[in-house]
């Protein structure tokens, strides 16, 4: 039995396809079998909602009179980059404020634009023949940005670390404030609504999948940063520590504030909550047993965060489904769990997505290019050296 | 018996004076205290729970505000902005009382307020600012 993406297509354009999410289909699955399930279902919907730091948007804010070519840039007191064309910036969401630090932030500023709120746009410039003001000081809303998109480098990463502290100090981390001595473990993941690990080896998720960000229908646009498919993986073909990345673009006028949300880790920085979801085509039934996956067959790797190197010591592997449970065992010491990805919140997606490919005929696009796939390319460290070195 | 959580602001010049040790010896009071701010020379704060008959608690009560300590219900001091909150679950890998929890179906996040003992840690890791205690 194997349904092509253009009979799959098809029954979306008709409104006869059968949509589940992620966790109704293991559902399914696990009542009918894997087969009757892959036969009944032809699209399976996924979600994710968490901190996703490579975040950002590029704006264009249309040029004053006289015209400026903007060097240097705040929105509201965060710097957005001065390196593009007169009037084009990108502000990434991790970036300080000048006056608050990190309890304001890129994701701040993305955040208010979001929610319909004025932003306070100060710029220098040269003053150049052709863009001879030096200094513009202004309000701009959403609406009265020419374009306004999200471009995120690297969102929805294929399984990520669970974070636990062996040391004696408390500590500040990406991942929350991890208690000393085994005091917690913190993990980010959707589990088995998770979009990368319901697609393992990126059969279906590729260059120019569309998929949902932040509430807007829009694209992969490339393999994310850091993009790595030679992480260990499982049994199942799944991926047991930090692998596969996607970046993602969408345009920010059509995402929503419930699917976007700026996020401050104390001693740490700023982020952002970003909600992705992606529809996967139930192909055959080899994709139908990944989709079929649950929190208990998916793996996650304990990391020490204690040691603050690079290679940070590995305290065992533990399930989403023990993630999920409150408390895992980590060196025969029961230790208490917390999520920082939320699962409601993914779970709102993944209904939204549904919603789109049932309701709103919301169709697929197979890859346009494939995703760099398990055996292909290295995972680079950054090596220090000199000039005389290299 | 009853059971009280009071939240105590010392002035500069009391800030020294051992009103547990009165609570205990005068008033037959069991104190806890749960969080506590006190240097000489400055405004102390201390959020303490008595537990002791209800008139005890009242004449405590009264004792204290006598001796200039500002006293006011701590019942209200944090606040869960349930607007802001997106259920990201962070604070409940801090909360060691258990108080801050998540739904085991739901995953939606469960405020206990008799669990909290105020100690902040939910403060500091909320990515959203979300929880506020006004001291």
């Amino acid at each position: 039995m194997a349904k092509s993406w253009e009979e799959i297509n098809a029954r979306i354009a008709s409104g006869d396809a059968v949509v589940l999410t992620a966790e109704e289909f293991a559902g399914l699955a696990a009542e009918d079998g894997v087969k009757a399930a892959a036969k009944k279902v032809d699209v399976v919907t996924t979600g994710t909602f968490g901190p996703m730091c490579s975040s950002g948007v590029f704006l264009n804010f249309g040029h004053s009179d006289p015209p400026i070519k903007m060097q240097t840039i705040t929105l509201n007191d965060v710097p957005a980059s001065g390196g593009l064309a007169a009037v084009d910036t990108y502000l990434g969401v991790t970036e300080p404020s000048l006056v608050k630090g990190i309890e304001y932030g890129g994701a701040h500023v993305i955040e208010d634009l979001l929610r319909g709120r004025a932003v306070r746009l100060k710029s220098t410039g040269p003053g150049t023949d052709c863009y001879p003001r030096t200094e513009i000081d202004t309000w701009v809303r959403l609406e009265d940005l020419n374009q306004a998109y999200f471009f995120n480098p690297r969102n929805a990463y294929q399984n990520y670390a669970v974070a636990a502290n062996t040391g004696d100090q408390l500590i500040y981390t990406y991942l929350g404030p991890l208690l000393p001595r085994l005091g917690n473990a913190t993990f980010c993941s959707a589990g088995a609504l998770s979009p990368l690990l319901n697609d393992p080896t990126y059969r279906t998720i590729g260059v120019g999948t569309r998929c949902f960000v932040a509430g807007a229908a829009g694209y992969v646009a490339w393999e994310g940063t850091q993009h790595n498919p030679n992480q260990n993986r499982d049994e199942n073909g799944v991926p047991t520590a930090p692998s596969g990345t996607i970046a993602v673009m969408a345009d920010l006028k059509k995402a929503s504030p419930e699917f976007f949300s700026a996020a401050t880790f104390t001693n740490y920085g700023v982020s952002s909550f970003v909600g992705i979801g992606i529809p996967i085509p139930v192909l055959d039934e080899d994709i139908a047993a990944t989709l079929a996956l649950t929190d208990a067959d998916l793996t996650a790797t304990v990391i020490d965060y204690g040691v603050a190197r690079r290679s940070r010591p590995a305290l065992g592997q533990v399930t989403y489904a023990q993630l999920r449970s409150g408390s895992i065992e980590i060196e025969g010491k029961t230790v208490p769990t917390g999520p920082i990805s939320s699962l409601p919140t993914a779970r709102k997606v993944a209904a939204e997505v549904k919603r789109w490919v049932a309701e709103e005929r919301f169709t697929l696009a197979p890859p346009l290019e494939q995703l760099p796939q398990p055996g292909t390319q290295a995972f680079k460290p950054l090596e220090i050296r000199s000039e005389e070195a290299i | 018996m009853a059971r009280r959580r009071l939240d105590l602001t010392f002035p500069p010049r009391q800030a020294t004076k051992p009103i547990t040790y009165h609570l205990v010896k005068d008033f037959d009071l069991t104190p806890n205290i749960l969080r506590a701010q006190i240097q000489p020379g400055q405004e102390g704060r201390m959020l303490v729970e008595v537990v002791g008959p209800r008139e005890a608690i009242d004449a405590g009560v009264a004792f204290l505000e006598k001796e200039g300590v500002d006293v006011h219900p701590a019942a209200s001091d944090i606040c869960l902005d349930e607007d802001e909150c997106v259920t990201c679950g962070l604070c409940t890998a801090v909360c060691k009382p258990g108080a801050l929890t998540l739904d085991s179906e739901s995953k939606a996040l469960v405020f206990d307020k008799d669990k909290c003992v105020y100690c902040e840690a939910c403060v500091v890791a909320c990515p959203r600012r979300a929880i506020t205690l006004t001291f």
